[in-house]
């Protein structure tokens, strides 16, 4: 166990290297040039020009670009963006507003999605199913937009329950975006937990047990409910990672200052370096989700080894 | 002798009484934005960190709220005979945040300084009236100044006479330096600047009636500076600028009452004057210094007769496009001034801008027409697509004329696309002014080789006018100068006028006396709490 997650975070290391450099291309391909523009409607001083390329390199070929800026990550410094501040600064400040946001939607989506899924799935064919389905489906349906700002009028502005938009990212402020940001992917693992658990009820093993004279709960919930929760527990992993790269749509409507509206405001202003810098972090957190959920996996489902 | 009338510092707009030092005025909360740069004045040309820099920092002049005129604000007195030469004599009990009186010096110091190219400030071309200017830039050769430094670091043209009194001298006549003075760019620097410019960054010290007192990815806060001695103090202890990720969430806020203003409105809500029952009784619509205009593609030899620009000038059916696209949130333009400004001109434009099917028709059968697709290039990250589909039916409608839209990705690419000369058609253009002068919307934009003269215009007439109003003696000769350059404009149509900006404000219950300044920039100092 333990060589093994040894082995898969130096297996890191290769990929960090590579999407930084990917997305580092991808950046200085975009068209247009970081410093027009930045003068609102205006041409930009020679003089201003100048200093800006000189302290951002931007006139050297992009491998040399790169070569400064790796010879700064392995420092571990992510450079600074073109606003003059630090990037690992300016992550650091909004990586627990994000980070708030994911565990909201996320703990949403586990209590709710596989609760519904089960409560669908044990009644196959009955209302409960039948409610669960179609509720999933217009969620499902509905853009997030059209949801989070329906949720702000509705809970914000005219009930005033909650907050209309988070002023500081407390838990409080973040718990309507985090609902609204979860509510897609609740209805996705509701269904995908009842079709799973639908399918291994059929399963051998199940008979086997029942017939043994086993207890429903456990026949259900140690052994059938484990197995189909694999999938489920793979898209909530993934959706983790998602999630951490910021819903951008859900932080501009709840002006949530998270890493999702970095990245949007770094990509418009061609800010090279917070966009590597953002995805750095966001591959990294990916991979460990992943590791995560490959451990998961085996805690499920004993089969399963990584040794 | 032309000495700058120095108004009555009465009660205007900003100014008025103010609250008793002590902390009675409350804290408000408005609508920031992320600057772009550190918060040194003459660095900061965009609007975000203009808000802040409104509260934080005081020039030699204030324009007045109503008037956009310039009222004497660090300085006593700005005199001059020859439109050349000018004597600034300061106030002497005005200090910076950091208690240091504001002298002379910190003017020709800090001037010095935003001019200096190697320094490489944003709004270092705002010095260039000032004679030594060329002094302080790279050898043309070398934009960098890497292999030569500048010939000097001081401009010739500015000299300490006294603790509070300097000099100013201009390479040419130019009859509106005070007015100009006014602009963020020209705000003094306090001594500590120059030592450590990077502490300076981290915390301003300006002498306007609010100091600095933090800046985070969040918020930007500054409050009520005790020791401010000027005409226009704040009247709430505390200001606090939220940065918000998008309209739609500022102006949510404000309905609710958790934000006490923003000066921006989402589109959804400008449909039947939604914003307006949404915030009954604490609304108003600004006027801005901003124009818009369509521009003649240089390079397109088929575009070079006037005749057929008037022709398409006149098939834009300005007051439908700006009432159905726009909601009201547009003013049809009549001149190429926006109609907040000294010097403004009413129906400047005349019937060039005035839409007429018939006469356009005619005009242009008259001209020869256009062969192929007339283009018309705009910006995909600012919500032009819009307009820019209305204005192409119109001429399409009017004239019989093929006209199409096309998208760049983002501004950066449509400027960059202008300063190559690479756009056939037509582009659009957008200003916002500097300093509330017919002047400054002019010279930057038309006079021959400026910096934003992307039409390549040049006419020795126009120049020869801009040159006159520089050296007329009183504002009014000047203004009819200008107006006379503009007129030129009608001849030659390098663009035409569209519209200009108006700006729907909101603002909470909690808060009264808001105002917007001729820039059409909410006056923070002047919001009172209830």
């Amino acid at each position: 166990m333990g060589t093994y997650i040894v082995r898969r975070l130096l297996q890191m290391i290769p990929v960090l290297i590579g999407s930084t450099f990917l997305i580092f291309l991808m950046v200085f391909a975009l068209p247009g040039d970081p410093v027009a523009g930045r003068c609102g409607e205006r041409a930009c001083p020679e003089a201003y020009v100048a200093k800006f390329t000189q302290d951002y390199h931007l006139d050297k070929p992009v491998l040399v670009q790169y070569g400064y800026y790796v010879g700064k990550l392995v420092r571990g410094d992510l450079g600074t963006n073109f606003y003059g501040n630090s990037v690992l600064h300016e992550l650091a400040v909004r990586f627990p507003t994000t980070l708030r946001l994911a565990v909201i939607a996320i703990l949403f989506e586990i209590v709710v999605g596989i609760g519904a899924g089960v409560w669908a799935g044990m009644r196959r064919g009955r209302w409960p199913d039948t409610v669960v389905t179609i509720g999933s489906l217009l969620i499902i349906s509905v853009p997030i937009f059209v949801i989070g700002a329906l949720a702000q009028l509705i809970f914000g502005i005219k009930l005033g329950i909650f907050p209309v938009t988070s002023t500081s990212g407390t838990w409080w402020q973040l718990l309507l975006p985090g609902l609204v940001l979860g509510s897609v992917s609740v209805a996705y693992v509701a269904r995908l937990t009842r079709t799973n658990l639908v399918e291994n009820l059929r399963a051998d093993y199940v008979r086997t047990a029942k017939a043994k004279g086993l207890g429903r709960g456990r026949s259900i919930g140690l052994h059938t409910l484990r197995n189909s929760l694999i999938p489920v527990v793979t898209y909530i992993g993934a959706d983790f990672g998602a999630l951490m790269g910021g819903a951008i749509v859900t932080e501009r409507i709840f002006n949530i200052n998270g890493i999702g509206s970095f990245i949007f405001r770094s990509i418009s202003q061609r800010d090279g370096v917070s966009v590597v810098g953002a995805v750095v972090m966001l591959v990294f957190v990916y991979l460990l989700m992943n590791l995560l959920v490959d451990l998961l996996y085996g805690a499920l489902d004993p089969r399963i080894s990584h040794e | 002798m032309a000495v700058v009338s120095m108004l009555a510092a009465a009660c205007s707009g900003g100014g008025g009484t103010s609250s008793a030092a002590g902390g009675t005025g409350g804290e408000i909360t408005v609508r920031g934005c992320t600057p772009q740069n550190p918060l040194v004045p003459a660095n900061t040309t965009e609007t975000c960190g203009h808000y802040v820099l409104t509260t934080l920092s005081s020039q030699l002049v204030h324009y007045n709220v109503d008037t956009a005129a310039p009222e004497m604000d660090l300085a006593q007195s700005i005199e001059t005979t020859d439109n050349q030469t000018f004597t600034v004599k300061l106030k002497q009990d005005r200090t910076f945040h950091d208690g240091t009186p504001v002298k002379a010096h910190n003017f020709v110091d800090a001037w010095n300084y935003d001019a200096y190219a190697p320094n490489g400030l944003n709004g270092s071309s705002f010095f260039e009236p000032i004679q030594g200017f060329d002094d302080l830039q790279c050898p043309t050769t070398d934009t960098k100044c890497a292999t030569q430094k500048p010939a000097a670091d001081k401009m010739s043209g500015l000299a300490v006479v006294d603790d509070y009194t300097f000099t100013i001298k201009t390479t040419e006549p130019v009859s509106n330096l005070a007015l100009r003075l006014g602009y963020d760019a020209f705000a003094p620097l306090p001594d500590s600047f120059f030592k450590d410019p990077k502490a300076y960054e981290a915390k301003p010290i300006g002498a306007g009636p609010y100091k600095f007192v933090s800046q985070d990815a969040s918020n930007i806060v500054v409050e009520k500076d005790p020791a401010y001695k000027g005409q226009w103090p704040g009247h709430t202890d505390k200001i606090t600028y939220r940065i918000y990720q998008s309209t739609d969430a500022a102006y949510a806020d404000v309905v609710a009452n958790n934000l006490d203003a923003t000066d921006e409105v989402p589109t959804g809500m400008l449909v039947n004057d939604q914003w307006k029952s949404d915030a009954a009784d604490r609304n108003l619509t600004a006027k801005e210094g901003v124009i818009q205009v369509a521009a003649f593609s240089p390079v397109d030899e088929q575009l070079k007769n006037p005749t057929l620009r008037k022709a398409i000038s006149m098939a834009i059916n300005r007051p439908e496009i700006t009432k159905q696209v726009f909601l009201g949130t547009r003013a049809p333009s009549d001149s190429w001034v926006a109609p907040t400004v000294d010097g403004y001109k009413a129906g400047a434009c005349g019937d060039t801008c005035t839409y007429n099917p018939d006469q356009a028709k005619a005009l242009y059968q008259q001209s020869g027409g256009y062969q192929g697709t007339l283009t018309l290039a705009v910006n995909g990250d600012g919500g032009h697509k819009p307009w820019a589909d209305a204005t192409c039916n119109s001429i399409k409608n009017t004239l019989g004329l093929d006209c199409q839209v096309i998208v760049t990705p983002d501004f950066k690419t449509l400027l960059d696309q202008m300063e190559n000369r690479e756009l056939k058609g037509m582009f659009r253009y957008g200003w916002q002014m500097d300093y509330p002068s017919i002047e400054d919307f002019l010279t930057p934009i038309y006079q021959t080789g400026a910096s934003s003269n992307y039409f390549n215009y040049s006419s020795a007439e126009f120049d020869g006018l801009l040159k006159a109003g520089n050296t007329a003696k009183t504002s009014t000769e000047a203004n009819a100068k200008w107006q006379e350059a503009e007129q030129v404009l009608v001849k030659d149509l390098p663009t035409v006028p569209l519209w200009s900006t108006t700006r729907p404000v909101i603002w909470s219950t909690n808060v009264t006396n808001v105002k917007v300044d001729p820039f059409g920039v909410i006056v923070y100092s002047a919001i009172q709490k209830k």
